[in-house]
């Protein structure tokens, strides 16, 4: 199985995993709107943005670069597609356009999707959305044309600094081990791993290195894939069905008695 | 880039970027190498990350450099001298220089003449200074017994680039040295004078940074220098674009001799150039001042070749061979025309009468005085300072050529006001880098092939293709005039558009492998003599097989390959590295010759105790342990002592636009030899000047590509940054009541531009010598058309001219922002 590792540390906040990938994947323009919020104007993983570089801005110390471990002035990093193993929008997808590759990538089949809309209340990450102007929904496709072809995604090969890293995900996850001994020992404590295996998604395809809160990057502390209430819900549909089929039965039962009764009175 | 040329004797970086992974510590000043350079960045990540080198980041903002720096010190703009001047009497008073090779390998112990007068002694000029007509006489400057020879380098008529190369004085005399530094004039004693009073206290008041701010970076940097460790500086034109742009470089490259820095692995000036082939366009220039090679560019005093040679030519050291360039060049411009008899056809070579300088022509247009005007690759409506006086002054030429991918707003000025502006505009639309074949020379003097991958769209056609077709259609004009003598001569024999021919003939005379083989008689021919050896039979530049720690196969480094320049310095005297983690090229006996990682950069089998013969001139004449073999006494140079004009050692003086007193000579606010061209439609502000309170820098972003015409025009780039703004301080903006993402006017003397205000503490308020400054920030990449519109930045600028090299300011002035 392949995944990405995301290591905002090594991030220069250049966007060329943006623009690789839409370049790659001929996604459309996503608005010529200047945000105001850092150097960040396309704001969040959409229909036309596949790749995403948050930018996290603190204040800035004189003495002290991004690189200080006691201190955290601007970070960036690179937001994308989790590729969750319990993925909210393939269980919720009706048409069966959303589908798990080869590769363990969550897939749209823009020739099957019908535009519904259920799988973007159903991601936990904010990901997958519908593009206004067609009505289907788009996201990362992993590219899976291009591991299909033997080739690293658009945005992994592009990146300057080796911040986004491809390949085996067990492999990866030593990389990601290894880097934040290092960085700890450096004395860089407020870095960590987001990797959600103990939630509800039940491990992604996509994690990151990141320093500070989480949640700054748009990574939920614990992401919940609707989803998860489908057995709870099946329980209490299966509980009240049968709640309803007693019901009946007993309904049905007297009412059977008072039918025999009356027929015993007519007779 | 007189700054590395005058100091180390080649106008080029000294390293490679992907040397940059062997730093101790790298000092990022004057750029934003995350930004601007990010894929080179990645060597300075990777020393960070495998050597635990520090990054130093120091620059008015805080950029995505900063953010990936160990340490980040903002200044205000303009006064980087001060700093590099305070890092250099912190190494000096702290014994911290690297003696071993400061004694040997830098002019430090060289003695010079009495009457020569510091700044401090005259307030802040040099002996030797006409206020009349605002040059210098540099012959106090010269070694003690030197005779003054002709200094072409300080000829007013004569552009900087001519002294890319160094070495136009000490040309006979063996200079006095004292080797224990002691003499009260050598040049090591000299210069502890002059940069005593650039302390931490005086970088407190006129940078504004803390002093313990600046005694840890300088602990931290001059710390990872010496035999076992070496630190590297990377530049770019955050330092150039200054009235004294060019000793802030030769401030770095004395305080990269000190420390002994220049020539070994992992030390190093990374000049980072602005984009592709910027180094190739000074190789083989796009300049007035210079021929290709460096070859100084003849004045009109230059009678005949004889002459010429006679100014500029080195009895010693490598310029020696300049006859051999220079007439190898003429026969490859004349081919057979070219002959003893007729002076090889120099006669027919332009002569400079005075400052014909990018700038000079602007006025000149402005002023009504130019017919036409040929724009290929720029976009001055936009990129160009004082863009206003640009767009104007197109409208008073007859005619205007622009060739670009994109209808640019040089092309499409005349918009505006169509009715008033009788100027014929003709497009020509340009092939992109993939649609056509050639060599790019990259920032670190590496030329690289790239094929033409797709051809070119509709009209679209190359450069080549273009310059190819009008130099055929200008000689079917020439006449029989003796004017045209030279365009009638001129080879022009190319084929439609190959590039390897041209590259071919850059190379030279086929059966020559390098430079080393040309003659001074005629027999040979070479375009650009330090690229030759680029095609010794085969494309170099096309090689795709990178062998060894430097890269070597990978493409063509000028000169010979050499990936570190001056790496003879990287061993001790006697040959052998200064030590096992830095050996980088040594002598090896049994060979007898140098070996190692790199192409050396002395000549071959020279031994390292090579005692000079005095009867011989050129490279003979210098000694094996010289690193600095271009420079007549084969020493880097603390002291320059002819080439500058505004003098031997930098001096702080403040930009032309500023609120800040020059803290060192108040009677003396500006560099003197800069030139101003205060007029109507250039005015500047006075200094102080409280209606324009604030300092400005503009700078560039990672989303855009300079003027903006290859990435305003494209979806993905555009939508990434879609419209200028103007980054301020919480305090600045609190102080003229403005929100984050409001509209706000920006204006200096010359304009007023809108912008959206962005706010963040990443653009510090600083206090500097008791007053409160507030600095604002300008990204230039907008203008009318594209998709991503917005005001032109450059409109606020001036057109200045630094002596050395006639470039503008436009990193630190003064403005007023208020709320629209």
């Amino acid at each position: 199985m392949t995944g990405f590792f995301t290591d905002s540390t090594l991030c220069i906040g250049c966007k060329a995993c943006e623009v690789a990938c839409k370049e790659w994947n001929d996604v459309p323009e996503d608005g010529l709107k200047f945000s105001g919020n850092s150097y960040d104007n396309t704001i969040a993983l959409g229909h036309s943005t596949w790749r995403h570089v948050k930018f996290v801005e603190h204040e800035a110390t004189i003495g002290a670069g991004g690189n200080a471990p006691r201190l955290m002035t601007w970070q960036f990093s690179s937001d994308v597609c989790k590729h969750c193993e319990n993925a909210g929008c393939l269980e919720s997808c009706p048409t069966g356009s959303i589908v798990r590759t080869e590769f363990g990538g969550v897939y749209v089949q823009p020739d099957i999707c019908n535009g519904c809309g259920y799988c973007v209340v159903n991601c936990p990450f904010g990901v997958i959305d519908r593009r206004p102007t067609d009505g289907r929904a788009f996201k990362c496709t992993f590219c899976y044309d291009r591991q299909r072809a033997g080739e690293q995604p658009a945005c992994a090969k592009a990146c300057p600094t080796q911040s986004i890293l491809f390949g085996d995900l067990e492999e990866l996850q030593l990389v990601a081990d290894a880097r934040i001994a290092k960085l700890h020992a450096n004395g860089m404590t407020d870095a960590k791993i987001y990797n959600p295996t103990d939630s509800s998604v039940g491990g992604v395809h996509a994690f990151f290195l990141v320093r500070g809160d989480a949640r700054e990057y748009n990574l939920p502390a614990n992401p919940v894939v609707p989803t998860v209430y489908l057995r709870d819900a099946w329980g209490a549909a299966a509980a009240g069905a049968a709640a309803i089929a007693a019901g009946a039965l007993v309904v049905f039962a007297l009412g059977g008695k008072k039918r025999m009764k009356n027929a015993e009175r007519r007779t | 880039m007189p700054g590395l040329g005058t100091s180390f004797g080649r106008g080029g970086a000294t390293t490679a970027q992907q040397d940059l992974a062997n730093a101790d510590a790298i000092l990022i000043m004057g750029s934003s190498m995350a930004e601007n350079h990010p894929v080179g960045f990645q060597w300075v990540i990777e020393a960070r990350e495998k050597n635990g080198a520090k990054i130093i980041h120091v620059d008015p903002r805080f950029t995505r450099t900063s953010a990936m720096a160990d340490y980040w010190l903002p200044l205000r703009a303009g006064s980087d001298l001060v700093f590099l001047g305070a890092l250099i009497n912190y190494v000096i008073s702290s014994q911290r220089e690297f003696r071993e090779y400061v004694v040997h390998y830098t002019n430090a112990a060289t003695i010079l003449r009495e009457d020569f007068r510091d700044a401090d002694d005259l307030g802040g000029v040099f002996s030797g200074w006409d206020p009349e007509t605002k040059t210098y006489d540099p012959t106090t400057w010269l070694y003690e017994g030197a005779k003054p020879e002709p200094a072409p380098g300080m000829d007013p008529k004569a552009g900087g680039h001519g002294k890319d190369r160094g070495g136009e004085s000490q040309n006979d005399e063996k200079p006095r040295r004292d080797e224990t530094l002691e003499h009260p004039r050598c040049v090591f004693q000299v210069l502890k004078r002059h940069f005593a009073r650039y302390t931490p206290e005086l970088v407190e008041q006129a940078c504004g940074i803390p002093r313990d701010a600046f005694l840890e970076i300088a602990d931290v940097y001059t710390s990872a220098s010496g035999p076992e460790k070496t630190g590297a500086i990377c530049y770019a034109v955050g330092w150039t674009q200054h009235s004294t742009g060019v000793q802030t470089i030769r401030a770095a490259s004395i305080l990269q001799l000190l420390l002994g820095n220049i020539g070994r692995p992992g030390g190093g000036i990374m000049a980072l150039r602005g984009h592709a082939s910027i180094q190739g366009s000074t190789d083989i220039p796009t300049l007035y001042d210079i021929l290709p090679g460096y070859l100084p560019m003849p004045v009109a005093e230059d009678a005949d070749l004889h002459a010429y040679l006679k100014r500029n030519q080195s009895p010693k050291g490598w310029w020696y061979n300049i006859d051999k360039y220079m007439i190898s060049l003429l026969k490859a411009y004349y081919g057979e025309a070219a002959t003893r008899e007729n002076d090889f056809g120099f006669a027919w070579l332009p002569r400079l009468t005075g400052d014909h300088s990018y700038f000079a022509y602007s006025f000149d247009m402005a002023d009504g005085a130019l017919e036409g005007l040929i724009v290929m690759g720029q976009n001055p409506a936009v990129g160009s300072p004082n863009a206003k006086l640009h767009r104007e002054g197109f409208g008073k030429l007859q005619w205007l050529v622009v060739r670009d991918m994109v209808e640019i707003e040089t092309a499409t000025f005349w918009q505006d006001s169509p009715d008033t502006i009788g100027t014929e505009v003709f497009f020509f639309p340009a092939a992109s880098h993939v649609e056509k074949e050639g060599t790019f020379t990259n920032t670190q003097r590496l030329l690289q092939w790239r094929e033409k991958a797709v051809e070119p769209p509709g009209d679209a056609r190359s450069e080549l293709h273009f310059v190819i077709d009008l130099g055929r259609r200008l000689k079917a004009r020439a006449t029989n005039a003796a004017r045209d003598a030279g365009l009638r001569a001129l080879t022009w024999d190319y084929a439609d558009e190959d590039a390897d021919e041209v590259l071919r003939e850059i190379h030279g005379s086929p059966h020559i492998k390098h430079f080393g083989e040309l003659k001074n008689d005629g027999s040979t021919y070479c375009g650009c003599w330090i690229y030759s050896g680029v095609y010794d039979g085969k494309n170099r530049a096309n090689g795709r097989e990178p062998r060894g720690r430097y890269g070597h196969g990978w493409g063509y480094a000028w000169p010979l390959d050499r990936r570190i320049l001056y790496n003879r310095a990287s061993a001790r005297p006697d040959g052998a590295p200064w030590s096992e983690r830095k050996a980088l090229v040594w002598w090896d006996e049994a060979k007898g010759d140098w070996t190692g990682h790199d192409v050396a950069d002395i000549t071959r089998g020279k031994r390292p105790d090579y005692v000079p013969n005095d009867e011989k001139g050129g490279d003979e004449a210098l000694p094996g342990i010289a690193p600095f073999i271009m420079h007549p006494d084969g020493m880097g140079w603390l002291w320059v002592p002819s080439g500058l004009k505004d003098g031997p050692l930098p001096v702080h003086y403040e930009p032309l636009e500023s609120n800040v007193r020059n803290p060192l000579y108040p009677e003396r606010q500006t560099n003197p030899a800069a030139q101003a061209f205060e007029r109507d439609d250039n005015v500047y502000a006075s200094s102080p000047d409280p209606r324009f309170p604030y300092v400005l820098t503009t700078y560039r972003l990672t989303e855009h590509h300079t003027a903006g015409g290859m990435s305003r025009t494209l979806s993905h780039l555009a939508e990434l940054q879609p419209e200028l703004f103007a980054e301020l301080s919480p305090e600045l903006a609190r102080e003229i009541g403005v929100a984050n993402g409001d509209v706000v006017i920006v204006s200096t003397a010359r304009a007023s531009i809108r912008a959206r205000a962005l706010v963040t503490t990443r653009m510090p308020s600083l206090d500097v010598a008791g007053q409160r400054v507030h600095q604002v920030g300008l990204p230039y990449h907008w203008g009318p058309s594209g998709l991503a519109k917005g005001d032109v930045v450059n409109d606020l600028l001036a057109i200045s001219e630094e002596p050395n090299v006639r470039i503008f300011e436009s990193k630190g002035l003064t403005c007023k922002v208020e709320r629209a």
